[in-house]
């Protein structure tokens, strides 16, 4: 099958990927490549056969809804690139 | 005492004859370490003071009348698992510098019984590869040939205990990341039932398939880590409620009337090098004269694993992967303008480049238009998958396979070709799709270089799979064996 660069510009938009030109190419070529192998999948009949998402015989597992102790708040803003007053600080989302 | 692939079950009666403490011998191994690693390159953190402090806890407790089997035990970590006061960068530029501030549920458990945390050990880049040349940081070399790789994902902690850098280590095991790199590096690798062991703290790559286990020296040193790491954690929803048997204490006993599987599927006309193949026939032999009869089974859907994988372990990897958007953690573009500049810059230049290749497979494995042919299609070959092996197990005990088609493959040799790579974890990855127990053992050598064998078992059928592959080591020297980098050590 054949890549578009299109459609691979389209996936890296929804996947927030900023590719170079090289990797767009590169990227047009090699997914092109590896969906042929994956294409035999389509050598079997599956109509009638039910997907399997997980492989656990659980189905809902509940808990009760009860405060705990966890991390600080100090603790866990110890990681953020950018933090302030206790807050995360972001870029702008919206236009001045 | 030598640190160089020392038993835990041996250290154990060491600590408690006195012929020696964890501080002495942690103290050996990091010497070793210092010694080895310009070399090896196992490791992507080494916590020295921190495992002296941990070495110094454990000789009180021991003093104190305490006797875990794991206590003062040195042990390597995967960096894919969260660990307290340690960095946990799943071998990712995106994650440098990021100290979770709290330990993977397995990590705290094992912590609790006492063992002495050394470091962190080098992975591909968020466990997706098969050698550990996608790490961020460098490639591991494998002690038996240090121009070849030590195989992946968990290719740092399986070159450290057979170099006799840890006593034992800790893996991740998604489609193959712990038993193929145990098959290069000839040590025991032990992947558990999904569930078996809490998921809470290791970093997420394919949530329906990623399980942590261990790496070491012998059979019996993995079930008494299996046996303190298992178990139900509320904090993995989807850990399993399963009684955890004291595994170490089922190993013995004979293998009389039990059945062992062969699948022709895993002995293809090609594709298998001669020299594992006949060392796999050996180790049939070996079982058969233990007392095991070994039965012919088919798994008539293994071919399709490689599609199957490489399309759901990327796309819920490119699901997964969507928190790193540099915001509350993680390396962060520091010239955007706006918060999709942010994302989209601090995601190119943060993630590698096979770290890119599955995220974008994935999304489009998910996307409109093209989920029912790639995603859904796969799911229901899934289920296929899982039937094979729900009928193979109406016939047999375990199922006796190769770990890999080849022995261990020159660095560079395939890092340019994404399909050759992941034709390495050919044999492994049905197991997690299935969501099944496997381990690897050293059953030989081809070339100087190791060869494993796996025994697969059903779900939450360890003790069976551990007694089979403990039986094989007490029967054969292979465990025994050092990688040249070990006699180097010692003249």
């Amino acid at each position: 099958m054949a890549l578009e660069r299109d459609q691979v510009l389209h996936i890296a938009e929804l996947v927030k990927l900023s590719l170079t030109e090289a990797e767009v190419e590169l990227y047009r070529q090699q997914l092109a490549e590896i969906l042929d192998a994956m294409a035999r999948l389509n050598e079997l009949n599956t109509d009638d056969i039910p997907p399997t998402a997980h492989v656990t015989a659980q189905r809902n597992v509940f808990r009760e809804d009860r405060v705990r102790e966890w991390f600080s708040t100090s603790d866990a803003l110890a990681n953020v690139p950018d933090a302030s007053d206790g807050f995360v600080r972001v870029k702008p989302v919206l236009d001045k | 005492m030598c640190a160089c692939r020392h038993t835990i079950a041996e250290i154990q009666v060491a600590l408690q004859t006195g012929r020696t403490t964890s501080v002495a011998l942690t103290r050996e191994i990091l010497d070793r370490i210092d010694q080895i690693e310009p070399e090896l390159r196992a490791y992507l953190h080494l916590a020295a003071d921190l495992a002296l402090e941990a070495a110094q806890a454990a000789d009180r407790r021991r003093s104190d009348g305490e006797d875990h089997p794991l206590l003062g035990i040195p042990l390597a970590i995967k960096d894919v698992l969260c660990t307290r006061g340690m960095p946990t960068t799943c071998g990712s530029r995106m994650l440098e510098g990021f100290r979770p501030p709290y330990d993977a549920t397995a990590v705290a458990r094992l912590r609790k019984a006492g063992v002495v945390p050394l470091g962190k050990t080098n992975t591909d880049e968020f466990a997706m590869g098969s050698s550990t040349e996608n790490s961020g940081f460098w490639t591991t070399h494998n002690p038996w040939d240090l121009d070849r790789v030590p195989g992946g994902s968990s290719g740092g902690s399986a070159a450290a205990v057979a170099a006799g850098a840890a006593v034992a280590a800790l893996g991740t095991d998604t489609g193959g990341s712990i038993r193929q790199p145990a098959a290069f590096c000839g040590v025991v690798g032990l992947k558990p039932t999904y569930g078996r062991v809490s998921r809470h703290g290791l970093v997420a790559f394919a949530s329906s398939l990623d399980q942590a286990g261990v790496l070491t020296a012998t059979v019996r040193d993995a079930a008494l880590l299996l046996e303190t790491m298992a178990g139900h954690d509320p904090l993995d929803a989807t850990s399993a409620k399963e009684p955890v048997p004291s595994y170490a204490s089922l190993l013995d006993g004979g293998l009389q009337g039990m059945r062992l599987g062969v699948a022709r599927e895993y002995f293809p006309g090609d594709g298998v090098d001669p020299a594992v193949r006949d060392a796999i026939q050996g180790a049939l032999g070996v079982w058969r004269d233990l007392g095991a009869e070994i039965v012919e089974v088919s798994l008539p859907h293994t071919e399709y694993a490689l599609p199957v994988y490489y399309l759901l372990a990327p796309a819920e990897a490119s699901a997964n992967l969507a928190r790193y958007d540099g915001v509350r953690f993680g390396f962060s573009y520091p010239e955007a303008q706006d918060i999709w500049d942010a994302y989209r810059m601090s995601r190119e230049q943060g993630f590698g480049p096979e770290v890119k290749r599955r995220i974008m497979l994935g999304a489009y494995a998910l996307s409109a238009g093209y989920y029912d042919a790639y995603y859904l299609k796969a799911q229901k070959v899934r289920t296929l998958i899982k039937q094979d092996f729900t009928q193979a197990f109406q016939q047999c005990d375990a199922i006796i396979a190769p770990t890999t088609p080849t022995t261990a493959f020159r660095i560079g040799e395939k890092v340019d070709d994404p399909l050759q790579m992941y034709m390495a974890d050919v044999f492994t990855l049905s197991l997690n799709l299935a969501g099944l127990c496997g381990i690897s053992i050293p059953c030989g050598l081809a070339d100087g270089l190791p060869v494993g064998v796996q025994v697969l078992g059903d779900a939450f059928q360890e003790a069976t799979i551990l007694r089979l592959a403990h039986s094989f080591e007490q029967a054969t020297p292979w465990h025994r064996m050092r990688p040249p980098i070990c006699r180097d050590a010692h003249g």
